[in-house]
C-alpha cells in the first residue's frame, strides 16, 4: 500500500494548458509578424516611426487643428502670428449644398433627392446576391431609373403645364455631375464593350473591321481631345445658334471613350474560355446568342471582374476632367470655390483638396471592395 | 433635348448654315429673355460664385448692368464659366452673348478673331509684393531681389525686361503653378512675388499673414480688361459699349443706386440726358430711354460695383489706383451722353 503513494497513476486527463502568451494574442501575433528576427524588428520600428510620422500630421491637420465652426474666413486665420490653423470644416460646411448639388436650383433639390434616393434605393438590392426578383429589379434601374431620373433631373413641362421646372444642365454640378457621368458611362458602357469586344472576335469581316477601327480610335485618342473636340470643335461645325447640350456631348464622349477599353478588357476574358466550351455549346445545338448568353458571357466576365472594375474605377476618377470644358464636377466645383475671398485662407486649398480626395476614396474603394465580394462569390475551381 | 436635336439634325442634312443669331443679338436676347454671359470659372473679385451659387464680381456686373438695362431685370442673365481656351470659341459659335472674362484687350485679338472689345471695365497690370518688413516703398528698390513668379508666362519676360531697362540684378524662382508660387513666397523662399496685380490681392488672402505684405504701386504691364463681343453686330456692340460708359458716366455724375430716383429731377442736364428725361438716346441703342436710369438703380454705378466687388471694403480691398476716374488721377473716361 506504500507503494500506492509512490505511484501515480492518472485516472482523468489532464486539464489543457492555455499555450504560452508569447504565443498568442496581440503579443503572440507581433512576436511571430513583427520581431521575430533582429532584422524583422528593426524594420518594423522604421515602418513604425515612418507611419507615425506621416499619418500624425494629417490628424493632427484634418482634426486636432481643425476649425469646425465659423461665418468667413476670419474663423480659419491664424489669431496670432505663427498659430497653425489646420483644415477650415467650416468652409466645407458653408459650401456643402454646392459640393453636391453645384448651382442646382434650391428650391428644386428635392428632385435631385429623390434621384439619389431612387438610385440607393435600386442598386443596393440589385448588388446584394441574397435579395430575389433580380429581374424585375434590373429592369426598374436599368429602363425605368434612367427614365426617372432624366425627367426629375431636366425637368418635364407639357407646354405650359410644368411638372417640374427646366433646369439647364449648365447649373447642375458637384457630386450631381460626377455621379450623373460616372454612373451613365459605368452603366452604358459594358453593354457597348460587350458588343464591341464580340464584334472584334466575329468572323463577319465588316462588323469585325468597324469593331476594330471604332476600338483603335478611341483607344488612340486622349480623353481630353475627346472633351476638347466635343466641347470646343463641335460648336464650330454646327450652325450658330445650335447648340446642344455640353452635358449631352461628355456623357457621350465619355461613353464611347470607355467602351472601347471595356471592349478590350472583355475580349481579354473571351480569349481565355478553352475552344471545347464553344463546340461544346454548339454539340448542345446552341445558336451564336444562346451561346454566349448562356455559356461564353458568364464565365469570361467572371475572369475580368478586376478588369472591369479597374475600368469603372478609373471612369470614375476621369470624371474630372470635365473641368476643363467648363463643366463643374465635385473637384471642380472645390476649385471653384477657391475664388470665393469670404472664404480665401492658407488651408482653404488643403481643406478641400482633403475633401474631394476623401469622397473619391470612398467611391473607388466601395467599387474595389464589391469587386471582390463578387469574385468570392463567384469563384469555381479558379480559386488559387 | 429633342427641341435642340431637330434643328441640329436638319441642319446638318440640309447641309443649310442656320445665320439667324448673326445678324441681330439684341433681338434674340429679347426673344430668349434672358444676356447669356461668358465668365471666368473663378476669379475672386471678378466672376465667381459665392456661397450660395449666385455669380458676384465686377465683370458680373457688366452682364448685370446689360440685363438691366434690356429687361430691367439683373437677373434676367445667364452665366457659361469659361476656361481660357474656350472662351472665345463659345462667342464665335454663338454660345454666349458677350465676354465678360477678365479678357486682355490685345491687338490681335481684336484684329483677327472676328471679335470687337466693348471699352475696358478693368486696368490690370503686372504688379509686386513683398513683406511690409523689407522697408520697400518702391519697385525701383527691389535691386538683388529674388523673385518668385510662373514658369514659361509673358509675367517672367515683363520681369526680365523691367530688371534690365532699370539696371538692377535680380534671381527668378520660377514654378510650374500658381499654387506653389504663393506657398513658395509665403515661406520665405523668396522676396518678391510677381503676377498681375488684381491676382496679387487675391493671392495675398491665401498667405498666413496677408497684413504683413504689400503690393508696390509700379505696375509694369498693361492688361487692360473688358467685355467682348462677335464682329458683325454693330447694335449689340454699342450696347454693350454704352452699358459701361454709362456706369462710368454715372460715377462721374454723382448718380448712385441711392439717389438715381431723385437726381431724375435733377437741373444738371448731363445728368438728365444720361438718365432719358431729355433727349432720346436709349432708342438710338434699341432701348428705352430710361436704360442708364435701370442701370444705376439695379447695378449701381462704376464706383458701387468697384467697392463692393474688389475695393478697399472687400476682404480683396483693392485700391482704386488706375482705375479711378480721370477726374481724380485715374485713367477712366467716358465719353459723354449727347
Amino acid at each position: 500500500m506504500a507503494n500506492a503513494e509512490m505511484f501515480h497513476v492518472r485516472t482523468e486527463e489532464a486539464p489543457l494548458l492555455p499555450a504560452p502568451v508569447s504565443t498568442t494574442g496581440a503579443i503572440g501575433w507581433m512576436r511571430q509578424n513583427l520581431f521575430s528576427s533582429i532584422g524583422n524588428t528593426i524594420l518594423t520600428v522604421i515602418g513604425i516611426f515612418i507611419a507615425y510620422s506621416m499619418i500624425m500630421p494629417i490628424i493632427q491637420f484634418a482634426f486636432i487643428d481643425a476649425v469646425w465652426t465659423g461665418e468667413d474666413r476670419t474663423a480659419c486665420l491664424a489669431a496670432e502670428p505663427g498659430e497653425k490653423v489646420g483644415a477650415c470644416w467650416a468652409y466645407v460646411g458653408a459650401y456643402m449644398k454646392q459640393f453636391i448639388y453645384g448651382r442646382y436650383p434650391y428650391e428644386e433639390l428635392y428632385r435631385v433627392n429623390i434621384v439619389y434616393g431612387l438610385f440607393a434605393l435600386l442598386l443596393i438590392p440589385l448588388a446584394m446576391p441574397s435579395v430575389p426578383a433580380k429581374g424585375l429589379n434590373a429592369f426598374l434601374f436599368l429602363v425605368m431609373f434612367p427614365i426617372a431620373a432624366y425627367y426629375l433631373l431636366t425637368g418635364l413641362e407639357f407646354g405650359s403645364f410644368v411638372v417640374f421646372p427646366i433646369v439647364e444642365t449648365a447649373v447642375w454640378g458637384g457630386l450631381l455631375v460626377t455621379l450623373v457621368i460616372a454612373v451613365t458611362g459605368i452603366v452604358a458602357s459594358l453593354p457597348l464593350g460587350v458588343a464591341l469586344a464580340l464584334g472584334r472576335r466575329s468572323q463577319m469581316p465588316i462588323i469585325k473591321l468597324v469593331s476594330i477601327i471604332f476600338i483603335e480610335f478611341w483607344r488612340g485618342v486622349p480623353l481630353i481631345t475627346v472633351l476638347f473636340m466635343a466641347s470646343v470643335m463641335l460648336p464650330l461645325f454646327l450652325p450658330e445658334g445650335v447648340n446642344f447640350d455640353k452635358l449631352l456631348r461628355v456623357l457621350i464622349g465619355v461613353t464611347l471613350f470607355s467602351a472601347a477599353y471595356m471592349a478590350e478588357v472583355v475580349r481579354g476574358g473571351l480569349q481565355a474560355i478553352p475552344k471545347g466550351q464553344y463546340e461544346g455549346a454548339m454539340a448542345l445545338g446552341l445558336r451564336f446568342w444562346p451561346m454566349m448568353y448562356l455559356i461564353i458571357l458568364p464565365q469570361a466576365l467572371k475572369l475580368v471582374i478586376p478588369g472591369i472594375v479597374n475600368t469603372f474605377i478609373g471612369l470614375f476618377k476621369d470624371t474630372t476632367l470635365v473641368l476643363i470644358v467648363g463643366m463643374f464636377d465635385l473637384l471642380g466645383q472645390i476649385k471653384s470655390s477657391f475664388s470665393d475671398s469670404t472664404w480665401a485662407t492658407p488651408s482653404q486649398g488643403p481643406t478641400g483638396y482633403l475633401f474631394a480626395g476623401v469622397v473619391f476614396f470612398l467611391f473607388c474603394f466601395g467599387m474595389s471592395r464589391y469587386s471582390i465580394f463578387m469574385e468570392k462569390k463567384l469563384h469555381t475551381g479558379h480559386k488559387r | 433635348m429633342s427641341k435642340k436635336f431637330l434643328p441640329l439634325v436638319l441642319g446638318a442634312a440640309m447641309g443649310v448654315a442656320a445665320t439667324s443669331a448673326s445678324a441681330a443679338t439684341l433681338d434674340d436676347v429679347k426673344a430668349k429673355g434672358f444676356v447669356q454671359c461668358g465668365v471666368s470659372q473663378g476669379l475672386p473679385g471678378f466672376s465667381n460664385p459665392d456661397s450660395q451659387g449666385n455669380w458676384t464680381g465686377l465683370d458680373v456686373d457688366v452682364c448685370r448692368a446689360m440685363a438691366a438695362a434690356i429687361f430691367d431685370d439683373v437677373n434676367a442673365v445667364k452665366f457659361t464659366p469659361l476656361s481660357a481656351k474656350e472662351r472665345f470659341t463659345a462667342l464665335q459659335s454663338g454660345e454666349i452673348d458677350v465676354l465678360s472674362r477678365n479678357t486682355t484687350w490685345t491687338m490681335t485679338r481684336d484684329t483677327s478673331l472676328g471679335l470687337n472689345f466693348a471699352g475696358v471695365n478693368y486696368y490690370d497690370g503686372q504688379g509686386f509684393m513683398v513683406r511690409k518688413d523689407l522697408g520697400v516703398t518702391s519697385a525701383l528698390e527691389l535691386s538683388g531681389a529674388s523673385v518668385c513668379t510662373n514658369t514659361g508666362t509673358t509675367t517672367e519676360l515683363n520681369v526680365a525686361d523691367y530688371f534690365r531697362a532699370n539696371n538692377m540684378p535680380y534671381e527668378i524662382v520660377a514654378f510650374e503653378k500658381a499654387d506653389e508660387v504663393v506657398a513658395a513666397y509665403d515661406a520665405g523662399r523668396c522676396d518678391v512675388y510677381t503676377t498681375d496685380a488684381s491676382g496679387l490681392y487675391a493671392q495675398r488672402l491665401k498667405l498666413t499673414n496677408p497684413g504683413d505684405h504689400m503690393v508696390l504701386p509700379e505696375i509694369i504691364s498693361k492688361e487692360p480688361l473688358g467685355p467682348v463681343v462677335r464682329q458683325g453686330d454693330d447694335q449689340w456692340f454699342n450696347l454693350v459699349k454704352w452699358t459701361l460708359n454709362a456706369m462710368i458716366n454715372a460715377e462721374e455724375l454723382g448718380v448712385t443706386s441711392a439717389n438715381v430716383d431723385d437726381m431724375k429731377g435733377s437741373d444738371n442736364p448731363s445728368v438728365k440726358r444720361l438718365l432719358g428725361t431729355e433727349g432720346a438716346y436709349g432708342e438710338n441703342i434699341g432701348l428705352t430711354n430710361d436704360w442708364a436710369a435701370r442701370i444705376i438703380k439695379h447695378v449701381g454705378n462704376y464706383g458701387e460695383s468697384f467697392d463692393a466687388n474688389v475695393g478697399p471694403d472687400t476682404p480683396l480691398g483693392i485700391a482704386r489706383g488706375v482705375n479711378a476716374l480721370w477726374s481724380k488721377g485715374g485713367v477712366l473716361y467716358a465719353p459723354p451722353v449727347r
